[in-house]
């Protein structure tokens, strides 16, 4: 008897509290963003900001509620935001952080209230936590594997690394040495350099003096010049491969002539024009930087905005399937669009083409990486 | 290693000792006049560096609304302490113009050459006119008014000066770093070594620094005034030499070695609003080789500090920072061990 009445009260209690509470947002999508507008990651932050402006009002038919908030770059903050999402906001989903440690921060929040996350930052996660996050960045496995294939493409037998001494740095050591080493080439010198260095010549001379086809040099921005030209003042007449942290034109304006003919990994969307027409992402990149450049002026393309446009385009497809299942606004719904976010299958997004599995929540498939070559201080892609 | 591995090492390690060497220098004459561990040592190479990189470009450099910001502080301090004081008004006016002539002077001469593309030469000598005021501007904002204080409180002060001028510099330069063209494109070749015109300047403006620093303190009045002041505050000032003036004399040498570092090293490699931090902290452990107080002893420790750093990145580049700075402990111990003294404050 008592249970009955515990019951009856408790529904009566959540009928009148939606009724109070959610009526008027009882069929809208709701969609809780965090983002760093502000702070000292504002620079990655912004650009995303400025993407979910140019979001469309419905997405298949249903009106969606973007709620976007700033977390300043603060961790603690993006906590916050993510709490207000779930218990006042009541939203479907919880897109960000844009940086890898608020990303991280908010991670618990998702699995506690069962809400999926798409996450625009690169981040490792426990399994159980892993389970409602999908990540919107392409991993290292996915950028390593054109430069492998080059680089065995050009009989390429034994590579120096010189990269940063951080986190950076390793994770690329790790992921590129274990795509090499089953492909048969031998990292044989393994350096290291910070990116506010004087001289990177010791290092140079070493690299050089080992001999090997090729040099993958780690590093981000106008900071992979500097190791760049060491080494090729040091006479050094075999390939150099760069990363995509260095795809900018800044490796150009201060490397020159050194970095000609070097290669450069990059992920499609900031490169769209010149993508080959068959790379899958071609239509999707070319429609992103067309739609952002238009809003925002020429050359303010950048790869943090294009997470935002590919979150749109996992949305699409998964909501449909998610909305057969259940209403919004309910924990059904929020188990059934996690459920088709990671069953929709391969996907083509401007940054790649993306195919979340159970067992991979990064999903981007090597069809995703582009190889370009410095050529006349112009990158260019490379067949 | 054979020999011309060794010789490519010890010139690039003997170039950034040179480098160190000016800014151990600068630190020793700091600490020595006015007692203040002076940690932003560093930001006014990448000041100078990024200044020079930003005209060169054509464009304004952030640093001339950083200096104007700053001298306007100055002034607002000075005022308040003056109203305070109920000094006349003609002499607060005074008093303002003075500090704000040449920091507005100059800013107004780079407004006007930054789009003209001047010559290497000119842009280097206005960027040196640029950053130097930020020394005096600095000790006066910062510090003068703590100039008694003890030496504990004049480091936190100087840690946070450091972070402050880190953050402004993000914001004046941007993140993005920049390399300067090279003054002298020149290429020696000895046998297997290269020797780059930039590390010939490098030498030579280091030497000329060093021997012009050396005429100053034995041969200037000004120069004299500082050593004593150095030697014993108190004695110097009831001998008539202000103890102010002193400090203000010593913070613009010290800007303006720092300013020319940054000149001498902006060829050489990528320069980033943040890098001047690791430059100077290699100066300042080569200052702390000498005990704070020894000029061609702080020499000697900067040429060392660059060679262990060319040599232990060669054998272990991965742990380079932590062999220069591992080095300090048995340099600190053997100080200590030497020159046993209580603390003096």
């Amino acid at each position: 008897m008592k249970s009955f009445r515990t019951f009856a009260l408790k529904t009566l209690l959540a009928t009148a509290a939606s009724l109070v509470l959610t009526t008027p947002a009882l069929a809208d999508v709701n969609i809780g963003v965090t983002l760093s507008l502000t702070g000292p990651a504002s620079g990655l932050g912004i650009p995303v900001g400025n993407q979910f402006k140019l979001w469309p009002k419905t997405i298949a038919g249903e009106k969606i509620n973007l709620i976007v908030l700033d977390d300043a770059s603060d961790p603690g903050k993006g906590v916050t935001n993510a709490r207000r999402f779930v218990t006042d906001d009541k939203v479907d989903i919880v897109m960000g952080g844009s940086i890898t440690v608020v990303t991280a921060a908010i991670a618990p929040v998702s699995l506690e209230s069962r809400t999926p996350q798409l996450a625009i930052a690169p981040v490792g996660l426990p399994p159980e936590q892993d389970r409602w996050v999908f990540r919107l960045p392409q991993g290292f496995e996915v950028m390593a594997h054109p430069i492998v294939a080059h680089m065995k493409k050009g009989g390429v037998k034994t590579v120096g690394f010189l990269g940063y001494t951080d986190a950076y740095g390793e994770l690329w050591l790790k992921e590129f040495t274990r795509q090499a080493e089953a492909q048969g080439i031998k990292v044989v010198a393994t350096e290291r350099f910070a990116r506010t260095d004087t001289s990177a010549t010791p290092q140079a001379l070493k690299l050089v003096s080992a001999n090997p086809d090729a040099m993958l040099v780690v590093a981000s921005g106008s900071g992979a010049a500097m190791p760049h030209k060491a080494v090729m003042e040091r006479g050094y007449k075999g390939r150099v491969y760069q990363t995509h942290a260095a795809a900018t034109p800044d490796l150009v304006r201060i490397g020159g002539k050194d970095v000609e003919g070097s290669y450069v990994v990059s992920g499609p969307a900031v490169i769209a024009e010149q993508l080959p027409d068959s790379h899958p992402s071609k239509k999707a990149a070319v429609d992103f930087v067309t739609q952002y450049e238009k809003a925002y002026g020429a050359g303010t393309r950048n790869q943090f905005a294009g997470h935002a446009y590919d979150a749109l385009i996992a949305l699409e497809k998964a909501l449909p399937v998610a909305l057969k299942k259940a209403k919004p606004g309910t924990a059904e719904f929020r188990a059934a669009l996690r459920d088709a976010i990671e069953g929709m299958g391969r996907t083509i997004f401007a940054h790649g083409v993306m195919n979340w599995t159970e067992k991979d929540h990064w999903g981007y498939t090597n069809e995703t990486g582009v190889l370009l070559k410095v050529v006349g201080g112009k990158f260019v892609v490379e067949n | 290693m054979d020999a011309s591995i060794a010789g490519i090492l010890a010139l690039d390690g003997l170039g950034n000792g040179a480098v160190y060497a000016l800014l151990a220098l600068a630190t020793v004459l700091v600490f020595a006049v006015t007692r203040v561990i002076f940690i932003p040592q560093g930001e006014f190479v990448a000041f100078g560096a990024l200044t020079l990189a930003l005209l060169q470009s054509g464009k304004v450099p952030g640093t001339v609304w950083f200096l104007l910001a700053l001298a306007a502080a100055v002034v607002v301090q000075d005022l308040a302490a003056g109203l305070r004081q109920r000094r006349p008004a003609a002499r607060l006016a005074s008093q303002a113009l003075r500090t704000l002539a040449w920091p507005v002077g100059v800013s107004l001469l780079a407004l006007w050459a930054a789009p003209r593309g001047l010559p290497l030469l000119a842009q280097a000598a206005l960027t040196v006119a640029l950053v130097t005021p930020f020394g005096p501007l600095l000790y006066r904002l910062a510090y003068e008014s703590l100039a008694d204080a003890s030496v504990l409180v004049l480091l936190i002060v100087s840690v946070g000066v450091h972070f402050a001028l880190v953050g402004l510099g993000l914001y004046f330069f941007g993140a993005e770093g920049f390399r300067n063209p090279s003054f002298w494109d020149q290429r020696f070749q000895f046998g297997g070594l290269t020797l780059a015109g930039q590390t010939v300047i490098i030498f030579a403006a280091s030497i000329g620094l060093i021997v012009g620093l050396w005429l100053f303190f034995e041969r200037s009045l000004a120069g004299k005034a500082l050593r004593a002041t150095a030697v014993n505050r108190l004695g110097a000032r009831l001998m008539g030499i202000s103890s102010a003036a002193a400090g203000r004399l010593s913070f613009t040498m010290a800007a303006f070695i720092g300013a020319l570092s940054g000149l001498l090293i902006g060829p050489t490699t990528t320069v980033f609003y943040d890098s001047g931090f690791l430059i100077g902290l290699k100066g300042f452990v080569a200052a702390v080789f000498a005990g704070l107080s020894s000029y061609p002893l702080a020499l000697v420790g900067a040429l060392g500090v660059g060679l262990l750093e060319s040599f232990g990145s060669f054998w272990a580049s991965a742990f380079k920072e932590v062999i220069v700075f591992s080095t300090i402990l048995p340099v600190l111990l053997w100080r200590s061990l030497r020159d046993p003294h209580g603390e003096e404050h």
